[in-house]
């Protein structure tokens, strides 16, 4: 990697000896190692066959390679099709739903001639400053609007995030004219026409960041499938992983097919240890091919931020 | 509705002077209000209607009568709480977990910005940098995953390889032993989220403008004391900010790396058990309303406390980035 810094002859005050630049070099890489190696591991182990696991525990190099813990998951496809299912149909419609909600309440904040601004901004703002905690919360969702085993409890707890409607109101404010919806209203645009059609179109940078934000939240949840699912049909990938790691019995007693391998074969062992990683593998898959896509969109939505601050 | 606005400027101009005002107040914002009523909405339901709930932290509740039919008991859920000796080490945990958390994510995040800046090849700092990234991206069941592949007492890689790299053969039992969280986790913590800091303190760095430095290096300055006069100084703003939003957070913890990187295991408690663990073992195991919401309150009466204060030192030193 030192050669290919040193064939960028262009000099400047900012480069550093090259010594220093090798050594930073080495310390990236084996960072960046150690950034993926654990992801690695569960790959391998995956592949691995279950009683080279047992035996010699987790390896990198395995000595036996086996794909019967994909088997056995895709024997029991159904439940992990339908978790699938829910969490792409929460992540969806959560997304939209959200993105369009905290758009609609951003703009009217970030309008310099909306007199009550200051007290609508101050109702966001406290829900960050003061959080009733998980009781109420709890009571709340299963007590009054019975929500235990919904899908929407899956969805209605992050349609607003306090955080991401004032980025959108301050970029509402600082990018987007007064003197272009001044125009647009002598021309006898409606505000729900400003906002459709001058604001959003305005406005996609930071419905990307905030927007793919939004996905990443909903993706990743497993907290709110705890607290509010305990049936099998509503249970999102996220959760169902989980569970599959936390007992066996997860993997094992839930699924027909286990029963109907048991059937066949009465000595059948379940490959547990290598059916969990093949769990955590189908889990992490769109992340890690949607993540070059994610993280340019973010990282630009960060430097925003902060270089302005 | 989009007419809605337009023609009241050049008729309303007649009418009484209070009553124009207002007419015209509710033909021109009105649709406002409409607009703002979803998210309005779903904060009654999320957060300002659970605030009234929090008299439950007052009451001995009983899942059949309902909360507000549970009788009242003043003070006594939070004298029990305070009475056990869980209310200081969940406290205590908090905290110092917090602060290391910080403590690591100022020094690391920094010390990474400050190379990815000095590296010679771009394309190689962006690589290095999405790779770094790649952990905060992913769930903390996942995470979970990965740290078990590494601590399975029977067949993780640091009992069954690493270790005996090092000539050890002992067989540690890491989810039974709390000794060793209090690294366990600060570690587990910053792999995953130093990629955020340390973008976010990169952004910073690049900001600086490099006439600064053309004009340490003619005068002579090592890369080390422009590093310490010049870019240190210069991002000071994003450091204070950034810290003070974490200490204004001191009071919660992530949920996901307490209960799921533990694996939520009982024999760890001592070292792994912070507020808001409690208060969902309070919920759903023991099924302790009371308790549970008064741990709860205590969270976000200190927490406010906490955020008011440091957004105050934010406003002093950077009035856009506070919070209000």
């Amino acid at each position: 990697m030192a050669t290919i810094a040193a064939a960028k002859k262009e000099k400047s005050v900012m480069d550093i000896s090259k010594p220093a630049n090798f050594a930073i070099n080495v310390f990236f890489w084996i960072y960046t190692a150690i950034c993926i190696i654990p992801l690695i591991l569960v790959l391998v182990v995956s592949f691995t066959d279950e009683k080279t696991v047992l035996l010699n525990g987790y390896s990198l190099f395995p000595s036996k390679l086996s794909l019967s813990a994909y088997d056995f998951l895709l024997n029991d496809w159904l439940n992990v099709v339908r978790s699938y299912g829910i969490s792409i149909l929460v992540t969806v419609v959560g997304t939209i739903v959200s993105l369009t909600v905290m758009a609609l309440f951003a703009y009217p904040i970030s309008r310099r001639d909306f007199k009550h601004r200051g007290l609508f901004s101050f109702i966001m703002v406290f829900t960050i400053l003061y959080n009733a905690g998980l009781v109420p919360f709890y009571m709340m969702y299963t007590q009054y609007l019975h929500l235990q085993n919904s899908i929407l409890a899956l969805m209605i707890p992050y349609i607003v995030q306090a955080f991401f409607v004032l980025v959108m109101r301050t970029f509402f404010s600082n990018s987007i004219p007064t003197e272009l919806i001044e125009s647009a209203k002598i021309d006898g645009a409606g505000e729900w026409r400003i906002f459709a059609q001058i604001v959003l179109p305005l406005s996609l940078p930071v419905l990307a960041s905030v927007g793919l934000l939004c996905t990443l939240n909903y993706w990743n949840d497993w907290w709110l499938s705890m607290l509010f699912i305990n049936d099998n049909i509503h249970i999102n990938i996220q959760y169902r992983m989980y569970k599959a790691l936390q007992d066996l019995q997860f993997l094992s007693s839930n699924s027909t097919a286990y029963a109907a391998i048991l059937a066949q074969n009465p000595n059948f062992q379940l490959p547990s240890e290598t059916v969990r990683m093949a769990m955590a593998v189908v889990g992490i898959g769109p992340i890690v091919f949607a993540y070059p896509f994610f993280q340019r969109y973010f990282i630009q939505g960060l430097t925003v931020g902060a270089v302005k601050g | 509705m989009e007419q809605a606005a337009q023609p009241n400027q050049a008729v309303l101009s007649e009418t009484g002077k209070r009553q124009k005002q207002n007419v015209g107040y509710w033909r021109k914002y009105g649709v406002f209000y409409l607009m703002m009523a979803p998210a309005l909405i779903v904060l009654l339901v999320n957060n300002y209607l659970p605030m009234i709930g929090s008299i439950i932290a007052f009451k001995n509740v009983n899942y059949q009568t309902g909360v507000f039919n549970s009788p009242w008991v003043g003070w006594d859920n939070f004298s029990y709480l305070f009475s056990t000796t869980d209310a200081w080490n969940i406290t205590r945990n908090t905290i110092i977990y917090n602060v290391v958390f910080i403590t690591l994510n100022l020094i690391i995040g920094v010390s990474l910005a400050l190379m990815f800046n000095s590296m010679r090849s771009r394309r190689l700092a962006k690589f290095h940098q999405t790779m770094m990234f790649l952990p905060y991206f992913l769930s903390w069941v996942i995470i979970t995953y990965l740290v078990y592949g590494f601590l399975n007492p029977e067949i993780g890689l640091l009992n069954k390889t690493i270790l005996p790299w090092f000539g050890s053969d002992t067989m540690i039992d890491w989810y039974t032993d709390p000794k060793y969280w209090p690294f366990i986790l600060p570690i587990v913590n910053t792999w995953k989220g130093i990629g955020y800091y340390a973008v976010f303190y990169l952004a910073a760095i690049i900001g600086i403008d490099k006439e600064y430095y053309e004009a340490a290096t003619i005068d002579g300055a090592s890369k080390w004391r422009q590093i310490w006069s010049i870019t240190v100084p210069l991002i000071r703003p994003v450091i204070i900010v950034l810290t003070m939003l974490q200490i204004g957070r001191i009071f919660y913890s992530d949920f996901g790396l307490f209960y799921q990187v533990t694996r939520n295991a009982g024999s760890l408690y001592d070292t792994t058990l912070v507020i808001d663990t409690y208060v969902y073992q309070g919920l759903v195991v023991t099924g302790d309303f009371g308790m549970s919401s008064a741990a709860g309150l205590y969270q976000a009466v200190v927490g406010f406390v906490l955020v008011f204060v440091s957004n105050l030192i934010i406003r002093r030193i950077s009035r856009e980035d506070a919070l209000f």
